[in-house]
C-alpha cells in the first residue's frame, strides 16, 4: 500500500496493518540490541562522570586574608566565605594547636557542619554525621552518620601573622 | 515467462474429491480439509465445483478480524488465522464472499485454506493442484494456460456494488471480463420482498431438501 493511501486509512488500521511487511513488531533481536546499547550508555555515563569528578582535584583561587593567626585558641572555630560568598567554610584551630579549614557545605545533604569542641570534630546536627578534624590531606573525612564523602578542604597559609585562605583541594 | 498462478476451471471438475483428500494429507491440519468441493444445484445437475481461498488482493476476512488474527503476506497469500490471536468470533466465516473460512469449533478457531504456504513460497504446486485428475485446478503460468485452455482468465469478481479483485483465477467463456455475483437479484434489502429464485420445496422432494446440505 502507498504511503498516500495509508494517510486515508484509520488510525487503528494504521497500527494493525493487514499486510505482513507493514507490521512493525519488536523482535526479540531488536530489544536485546536496545537493552544492551542502553546498558553500554549508562555504563560510559558513569564512568565519565567520575572522569570528571576525578580530574578536579585541587582548585587554586586568589589567596584571601581570614583572620590573624593568633585569632583561635585550641579548640576553637571561625566562619568565613572562600573562594566566594557562596561558600561557607570554618577554620578550627584543634586542640593539638593545628590550624585547618574545611568547607562547611556537609558531603550529605549540605548543612552546615560546626566544630564540636568536645570530641575535637566536625558535626552536622541535620542527621547527626560526623567529621574527622585533623591535618592531612584526608582531613575531614566522614566517621559517623550518613555522609560518604569527606569535605573539601582549604588550603591555608600563614604569612606575617596572617591566616590566608590559598585554594580548596576536593 | 509470468510467475505461476491459481487457476481453477469448474467446468472440468468431475467431483472425484482428490483435492480434498489431498488437502487432508497436511500435517498442520491433518484429517481437515481446508478446500470445499461445492454441489451445484443437486437437483438438475451432478457438477461440482471446488473452493480454495481466492486470496483478495485486499481480505475481507482480514479487515473485519478484530483480534487482528488473519494477516497478507507480501506476495498476497492471505494466511489462516493467528492460533494465539484468534478469538473464533467467526466475524470471518460471515464476511467472506466465497465462504472459505470455517469455524472449526474444537479448537475454536477459524481454519482456512492458506494456498499451501509452505509448498508455494518454494515453487512447489499446492496439494490440490498436484493431485486434480482433470487439471481442474491448476498451478501454473499464464502463458501456459492461455496455450491449452479455451477459457479466459480473470480474478474480478463483483457482488452487488462491491469489486473484489484475487490472486486466484477462474477460467470463464472469453467474452466475459467480470464474474458478476449479482447480489442484487439475489439479496434485495431494499425492496424487502423474497427473492425470485427461491423454489417452494415438496415435503417429499428429497433432490430439492438435499440442496439444502452443506
Amino acid at each position: 500500500m502507498s504511503e498516500d493511501a495509508k494517510r486515508h486509512l484509520p488510525l487503528w488500521r494504521r497500527d494493525f496493518p493487514i499486510r505482513w511487511d507493514e507490521d512493525h513488531y519488536v523482535t526479540r533481536r531488536q530489544l536485546a540490541k536496545f537493552l544492551t546499547l542502553g546498558s553500554a550508555i549508562l555504563v560510559g555515563a558513569n564512568v565519565a562522570m567520575v572522569a570528571a569528578g576525578r580530574k578536579h582535584t585541587a582548585e587554586s583561587y586568589p589567596p584571601q586574608r581570614i583572620c590573624a593567626a593568633d585569632a583561635l585558641g585550641p579548640g576553637e572555630s571561625l566562619l568565613f566565605r572562600y573562594p566566594t560568598a557562596q561558600d561557607p567554610c570554618i577554620l578550627v584551630r584543634t586542640k593539638a594547636g593545628a590550624l585547618v579549614a574545611f568547607s562547611q557545605v556537609c558531603t550529605h545533604l549540605s548543612c552546615a557542619v560546626v566544630y564540636r569542641k568536645s570530641d575535637d570534630r566536625l558535626f552536622c546536627p541535620c542527621h547527626e554525621g560526623v567529621f574527622a578534624c585533623h591535618e592531612g590531606t584526608a582531613g575531614a573525612e566522614p566517621l559517623e552518620g550518613p555522609p560518604e564523602r569527606p569535605l573539601p578542604r582549604i588550603t591555608l597559609d600563614v604569612r606575617q601573622g596572617n591566616v590566608f585562605a590559598t585554594g580548596v583541594a576536593l | 515467462m509470468s510467475e505461476l498462478a491459481f487457476f481453477i476451471d469448474y467446468s472440468r471438475c468431475i467431483g472425484c474429491r482428490a483435492c480434498v483428500q489431498a488437502c487432508e494429507e497436511c500435517d498442520t491440519h491433518r484429517g481437515q480439509s481446508m478446500i470445499h468441493l461445492e454441489t451445484i444445484e443437486r437437483r438438475d445437475t451432478v457438477q461440482t465445483a471446488p473452493q480454495m481461498c481466492m486470496h483478495c488482493e485486499d481480505p475481507v476476512c482480514a479487515r473485519v478480524c478484530p483480534a487482528d488474527a488473519i494477516k497478507q503476506t507480501p506476495d498476497g497469500v492471505t494466511q489462516s488465522s493467528l492460533k494465539p490471536r484468534c478469538i473464533g468470533c467467526a466475524n470471518c466465516v460471515m464476511a467472506c464472499p466465497f465462504g472459505v473460512p470455517k469455524y472449526e469449533a474444537s479448537i475454536d478457531q477459524m481454519m482456512k485454506c492458506d494456498y499451501c504456504f509452505d509448498r508455494t513460497s518454494i515453487g512447489k504446486k499446492p496439494m490440490c493442484a498436484t493431485v486434480c485428475p482433470s487439471q481442474a485446478l491448476t498451478f501454473t503460468t499464464r502463458e501456459e494456460i492461455e496455450r491449452t485452455r479455451r477459457g479466459r482468465p480473470i480474478n474480478e469478481w463483483r457482488f452487488g456494488n462491491e469489486v473484489v479483485r484475487t490472486k486466484v483465477f477462474v477460467l470463464v467463456p472469453p467474452a466475459t471480463t467480470q464474474v458478476d455475483v449479482g447480489l442484487g437479484d439475489l439479496v434485495q434489502i431494499r425492496a424487502g420482498k423474497k427473492a425470485s429464485h427461491v423454489r417452494p420445496v415438496a415435503k417429499d422432494d428429497v433432490a430439492a431438501l438435499l440442496e439444502d446440505l452443506p
